[in-house]
C-alpha cells in the first residue's frame, strides 16, 4: 500500500448470519480457502454449515466452467441447519467461477472480483462475448473489483517464492479481504499456515502476507463501505470442533472400536467421496487400527469378513459402485452371521454418474442389493457430525446381532462440515459382546448356531480359542449345529429365523422424535443428508404460524417401533429426498400409506426454499 | 501337542466322488497337520467354492467355506488382523485363476504369511466338467465341443510373476511329496503357493498321467532338489540353462558342470521362471518341488511394525485428544 492511502473507517452492520461462497480453479485453492475461513468462525463462535462443490476432474483445463471449485459457508448467531439457500458474497477468482455462481447470487448480493483475471483469453473460455466487468450485466449486484494478482505479487515479493508459486497465495489474499469483510479473526489462520507450512518458510511468509494484503486492501479501499459482524451464537454449552462427516465417521469408527474393546479392521478400495475415511484412518495406527487398501472393493469387503471372524471389529466403506461389488460377499457375511459394518457414502449414479456430486440414490440398494433373502439392518448418518456417533450405533447393532450393517452416508455429509459438540469419552457406550470361551453344549460340544434366546445371535468363536474349532461357510446352515444341510424345512426355518433376527432390532433402537405441531395436518419426513434443509424449511412454516411436523429416520431397516404409529396419526406425509422416491416406496409399501414426495437428482442438496415452498402447497391443499 | 490323524478329522460325511484325488490330498494334509503338532485351534483353513474348496468342512479346525475366488482376499484380512494364526488357503483352477485370479496375485505380492493349496484338475468340477483356465488348448468339454481356445495359464510362472516368495508343485498321488511341499510351505515364513496336481477321475480322468503312471512317470518326472543339479529318466535326461532359457538334453551331450544346480533361493526369479516353462501342463517333463523359496518381510510383520512405531512415536491412542485435534472452542452456559 503506497502511503497516500489512508485507512478508512467502514461502519460495521451487525447481521445474523451470512453465507458466503469462494468460487475459483480447481487449482486457485477455494476449498482452503474456504475451510480456513469456516475455522476461524468455528472458533469465534458461530454456527455453521459449509457445502464444497468440486468439479469431477480433478485437472480440468484451467479457466473452464468444468473446472471450476466452490467452496460456501453459512455462519449465522443461531443455531442453523444448512450452508444457505443463495449466497449473500459470491468471491470469483476469474471468469468462469462468476458464469457458473452468479446465478445463485442473491439480488443486490456482494461480488467480489479478482478483475485481474477478466482478460479476453479468460473470458473466451468461460465462453463470454463481452467483458462482464464492463457492460453492465452485473448492475443488480455491489461489485467490489481487486486486482488480486497484482496486489498478490506486490504482497509476497522478497518471500523467495518464485514463478508459479507466487500468484499460488492469492486465495490467501482473498481470504484477508473476506477476514476484514466480516470481521474474522486473523491469528487462527495465521497459526494454521505457520504450522503447516512449517517446513516450508518461504510459502509460509508469502501466505502470510497475501492474507495481511488483503485484509489491509480492505482497510484501504473506499470501495468496502460497510463491513459486517456476525455475533457469536447461542449454541448448548460445551466444548466444540468443527468436522466433516468423513472425519467424524472416521472417529466414530475409532471411539466404536474402543467401546467394543476391540481391535479395528478397515479394508477399502478408494473412491470418491469416501476415501478420506481411510485416509484418516490410516494415521491412527497408535491406535491399533489396522487399515488395508485391497486390489478392488471385493477383496476389501473379503478381508473385512476375514477379520471379524479373526475377532476384530471389522468395517469396510465404499461408495456406490463399490457398494455393487460388494454385494455378494455381503450376503455371505448374512449367511455366516459375521460383525461387519458396511459404510456406503453415496454419490449421484448409475455408473460413474457424478462422482463428486451428493445423492441418497443408493437407499434400495442397501436395502435389496444381495441375492436370496438376505435381510440386514441399514442406518443413515443425518449430518456431518451425526456420523461419529451413527458410526457407533452401526457397529453396536453389527456385535450383538452377529449380522452385517450397512451405514449410509453421502457426498454432502462426507465433505460438509459443522460444528460439533464434543462427547465426554467416559460416557460413550460400552457395546462389547462376549467372545465364545467354551462349549456351548451338554455334550461338550461346540454348536456355531445356537441362537441367544433374546436377540437371535449366534456365538462368535474367534479361532485360537481350544476346543471351539468349527467350519461356516455360505451354504445352508442346518440351525443348532451349523453343518451344511439341505433340508427343506430347515431352510425355510433359517430364512425365517434370519429374518426375524433383523425384525426383532426395532426395538432396540430408539423411537423416532417429531419436532413441530401433534396435531399437524402434514409430516415431513426425512433420511440422511437432508435433515437441515428439511428442519429449517418447518422452521419457517411454523414461525409463520402454520402447523407441521418432521421427523427423521436414521434406522430404515428395521424402522423405529413407533414409526407406524406416526404414520397413522398425520393425514399427510411429506418425503423430501435426492432421489425419485425410494424411502417413498418403502414406508408406502410397508405401511400402505400414500406419501407425498419431493424429489431432486441435481448432484445438489435441497435448498431450504424448495422444501419450504413444497410443504405450503401441501398445507394449501388440505385447507 | 501330539495328534493323530483321526484328530483333524470331523463327523462330516466327505462328499467327493469315489476316486477323487481331493481324498488322498485331503489324507496327506492331515497327516501332515497331526505331524506338525501345532495347536488345532491356531490353524484355519479357508476356501473359496468347488469341489476343492469343500476341504474346510473335513479339517478339524477353524474354517470358512466362502465365495467363489475370495479366499485369498478373505485370508488376507483374517492373517492381517490375527498373525498368531496358521491361516491356509484351499482352491481350484478355476477359483484361484479364473474368477479368483485378481486376489491370488495380490495375496502372493504382498507376501501375508498365508500358504495357498491350489488343486489344479484342469477342470471345473463342480460345475459338471467346463474347461478352466488350466485347461489345455483344443479340449473338448462341455462348453467346448468344438475344442478350447483359450489359451491356459501356467500356474507356476504366474506365481513367480506374481512376486510369490514361495512356489511349488507337487501331485495328489505323491503323498510323500505332498507333505514334504507341505512342510516347506508351513516353515516358509510369507506366502506360500502350491500347486496341487490333482485328479477328477470324473471329468478330466488321467490329466496327470504322464507324471503319475509307473511307465510315464519315470521319463517325465523332474524333480527339483535343492542343491542337487536337475536330471531325470533315470539320470538319462538333464536340464541346462541357456540362452535364458532352460533346456532339457541328453545327459551324456554336455558336460556335467554345464547341468543346472538346483537353487530356489536366488533372489532373482529368472532361473526359476524358465524352470516353470519346462512345461505348460503336465504332458511331457514337469518339474516337482519347489520352484522359489527366497525371504521377504511379511505384509503382517511390516503391520505390526507400523502400529508398533506409532504407538512409541504418539502413545497409546487417546480418543479425548483425537477429537480435540482440529481444534476447538468453548461455549459456556
Ligand atoms: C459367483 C459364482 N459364479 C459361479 C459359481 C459356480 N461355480 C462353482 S464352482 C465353479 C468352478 C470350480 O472350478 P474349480 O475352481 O476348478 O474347482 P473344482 O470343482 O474343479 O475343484 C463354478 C464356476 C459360483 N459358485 N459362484
Ligand atoms: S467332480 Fe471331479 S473333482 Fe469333483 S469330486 Fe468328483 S472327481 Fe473330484
Ligand atoms: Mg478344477
Amino acid at each position: 500500500m503506497s502511503d497516500e492511502t489512508a485507512t478508512i473507517e467502514s461502519p460495521t452492520r451487525e447481521i445474523d448470519k451470512v453465507v458466503i461462497r469462494l468460487a475459483g480453479d480447481s487449482g486457485d485453492g477455494m476449498q482452503l480457502a474456504g475451510a480456513r475461513f469456516t475455522d476461524a468462525s468455528a472458533l469465534f463462535g458461530n454456527d455453521l454449515a459449509t457445502l464444497p462443490n468440486f468439479p469431477a476432474e480433478i485437472r480440468a483445463p484451467a479457466g473452464t466452467l468444468p473446472g471450476v471449485s466452490s467452496f460456501q459457508v453459512q455462519i449465522a448467531d443461531f443455531d442453523i441447519l444448512t450452508a444457505g439457500d443463495e449466497p449473500d458474497c459470491l468471491v470469483a477468482m476469474n471468469p468462469a467461477a462468476l458464469r457458473a455462481n452468479i446465478g445463485d447470487l442473491r439480488p443486490g448480493g456482494t461480488l467480489i472480483v479478482n478483475e485481474d483475471a477478466f482478460d479476453e483469453r479468460n473470458l473466451a473460455k468461460a465462453g463470454y462475448d463481452s467483458n462482464p466487468l464492463e457492460d453492465g450485466s452485473l448492475q443488480g449486484y455491489r461489485v467490489i473489483r481487486v486486482p488480486m494478482e497484482r496486489l498478490t505479487k506486490e504482497a509476497v515479493k522478497d518471500t523467495g517464492v518464485s514463478g508459479r508459486d507466487v500468484l499460488r497465495s492469492k486465495n490467501f489474499f482473498a481470504l484477508g479481504l473476506l477476514a476484514w469483510l466480516f470481521h474474522r479473526p486473523e491469528a487462527p489462520v495465521i497459526e494454521w499456515v505457520e504450522k503447516r507450512f512449517a517446513d516450508k518458510p518461504e510459502i509460509k511468509e508469502a501466505n502470510i502476507r497475501a492474507f495481511r494484503a488483503g485484509f489491509t486492501y480492505g482497510q484501504a479501499t473506499e470501495a468496502i463501505k460497510v463491513t459486517y459482524v456476525v455475533p457469536p451464537a447461542t449454541l448448548p454449552p460445551g466444548t466444540y470442533t468443527n468436522v466433516t462427516g468423513n472425519t467424524a465417521l472416521a472417529w466414530g469408527l475409532i471411539a466404536a472400536a474402543q467401546c467394543a474393546k476391540l481391535p479395528l479392521f478397515y479394508g477399502s478400495y478408494p473412491i470418491t467421496p469416501a476415501s478420506d475415511i481411510l485416509h484418516e484412518l490410516s494415521r491412527h495406527k497408535n491406535f491399533g487400527v489396522r487399515t488395508f487398501q485391497a486390489e478392488d472393493e471385493i477383496a476389501a469387503v473379503g478381508a473385512a469378513i476375514g477379520a471379524a471372524f479373526g475377532g476384530s471389529l471389522a468395517v469396510t466403506g465404499t461408495s456406490g459402485p463399490g457398494l455393487a461389488l460388494k454385494s455378494e460377499a455381503i450376503s455371505l457375511a448374512v449367511m455366516t452371521e459375521l460383525p461387519l459394518v458396511v459404510v456406503d457414502v453415496q454419490r449421484a449414479g448409475p455408473s460413474t454418474g457424478m462422482p463428486t456430486k451428493t445423492e441418497q440414490a443408493d437407499l434400495l440398494f442397501a436395502m435389496f442389493g444381495r441375492h436370496g433373502e438376505a435381510p440386514l439392518p441399514v442406518l443413515a448418518v443425518a449430518s456431518p457430525s451425526d456420523a461419529f456417533g451413527m458410526a457407533i450405533e452401526a457397529a453396536r447393532i453389527a456385535l450383538r446381532y452377529m449380522t452385517p450393517v450397512l451405514l449410509l452416508s453421502d457426498n454432502y455429509i462426507a465433505n460438509g462440515s459443522e460444528p460439533w459438540r464434543l462427547p465426554k469419552v467416559e460416557e460413550l457406550p460400552d457395546i462389547s459382546v462376549p467372545f465364545a470361551s467354551k462349549p456351548n453344549s451338554p455334550d461338550g460340544r461346540f454348536l456355531p448356531y445356537l441362537r441367544d434366546l433374546h436377540t437371535f445371535a449366534r456365538p462368535w468363536a474367534v479361532p485360537g480359542t481350544p476346543g471351539l474349532e468349527h467350519r461356516i461357510g455360505g451354504l445352508e446352515k442346518e440351525a443348532v449345529t451349523g453343518n451344511v444341510s439341505y433340508d427343506p424345512a430347515n431352510h425355510q426355518l433359517m430364512v425365517d429365523t434370519r429374518a426375524w433376527k433383523i425384525r426383532n432390532i426395532a426395538n432396540d433402537i430408539p423411537p423416532v422424535e417429531v419436532e413441530g405441531d401433534e396435531d399437524a395436518e402434514l409430516l415431513v419426513l426425512g433420511w440422511g443428508s437432508t435433515l437441515g434443509s428439511i428442519r429449517a424449511a418447518v422452521r419457517r412454516v411454523r414461525s409463520d404460524g402454520e402447523k407441521v411436523a418432521t421427523a427423521h429416520l436414521r434406522h430404515l431397516n428395521p424402522f423405529p417401533a413407533n414409526l407406524e404409529d406416526l404414520l397413522e396419526r398425520y393425514p399427510r406425509v411429506l418425503i423430501p429426498e435426492l432421489n425419485t422416491g425410494q424411502l417413498r416406496w418403502l414406508i408406502q409399501a410397508e405401511f400402505l400409506k400414500r406419501c407425498d414426495g419431493l424429489n431432486k437428482v441435481t448432484g445438489q442438496p435441497f435448498r431450504v426454499a424448495e422444501v419450504e415452498e413444497k410443504i405450503r402447497e401441501i398445507l394449501k391443499e388440505a385447507r | 501337542m501330539t495328534y493323530t490323524r483321526a484328530d483333524f478329522q470331523t463327523d462330516q460325511e466327505v462328499r467327493w466322488c469315489p476316486g477323487c484325488g481331493d481324498y488322498t490330498i485331503l489324507a496327506s494334509v492331515q497327516t501332515f497337520m497331526a505331524e506338525m503338532g501345532l495347536p488345532k485351534e491356531k490353524i484355519v483353513f479357508i476356501s473359496g467354492i468347488g469341489c476343492s474348496s469343500r476341504f474346510p468342512y473335513y479339517m478339524n479346525t477353524y474354517g470358512m467355506h466362502t465365495i467363489h475366488g475370495r479366499a485369498p482376499a478373505i485370508a488376507s484380512g483374517l492373517a492381517a488382523s490375527r498373525p498368531d494364526l496358521s491361516v491356509w488357503v484351499v482352491t481350484g483352477d478355476g477359483d484361484a485363476l479364473s474368477i479368483g485370479g485378481n486376489h491370488l496375485i495380490h495375496a502372493l505380492r504382498r507376501n501375508f504369511n498365508i500358504k495357498i493349496l491350489l488343486f489344479n484338475n484342469q477342470i471345473y468340477g463342480l460345475t459338471k466338467g467346463q474347461y478352466s483356465p488350466t485347461s489345455e488348448l483344443g479340449k473338448r468339454t462341455k462348453s467346448t465341443p468344438f475344442g478350447s481356445i483359450d489359451y491356459p495359464f501356467n500356474p507356476i510362472s504366474l506365481a513367480l510373476g506374481s512376486e510369490a516368495t514361495f512356489v511349488a508343485r507337487t501331485v495328489d498321488m505323491d503323498r510323500t511329496h505332498t507333505q514334504q511341499m507341505l512342510e516347506a510351505a508351513y516353515r516358509h515364513r510369507g506366502a506360500a503357493f502350491i500347486e496341487i496336481y490333482q485328479n477328477c477321475n470324473v471329468f478330466n480322468d488321467k490329466a496327470f498321467i504322464q507324471i503319475t503312471g509307473k511307465e510315464e512317470r519315470l521319463h517325465n518326472r523332474i524333480d527339483l532338489r535343492e542343491g542337487e543339479p536337475i536330471v531325470f529318466d533315470g539320470g538319462a535326461k538333464a536340464v541346462v540353462f541357456r540362452d535364458g532359457r532352460c533346456e532339457v538334453v541328453e545327459t551324456s551331450s554336455v558336460d556335467p558342470k554345464e547341468i543346472l544346480v538346483h537353487d530356489p533361493t536366488r533372489e532373482d526369479p529368472t532361473i526359476a521362471f524358465a524352470l516353470s516353462r519346462l512345461s505348460h501342463g503336465p504332458f511331457g517333463p514337469t518339474p516337482l518341488g519347489i520352484f522359489r523359496k527366497v525371504i521377504r518381510p511379511t505384509y503382517e510383520e511390516q503391520i505390526n511394525r507400523q502400529l508398533l512405531e506409532a504407538q512409541s512415536r504418539f502413545g497409546p491412542g487417546d480418543l479425548d485428544k483425537l477429537i480435540k485435534s482440529h481444534g476447538t472452542w468453548q461455549v459456556s452456559g
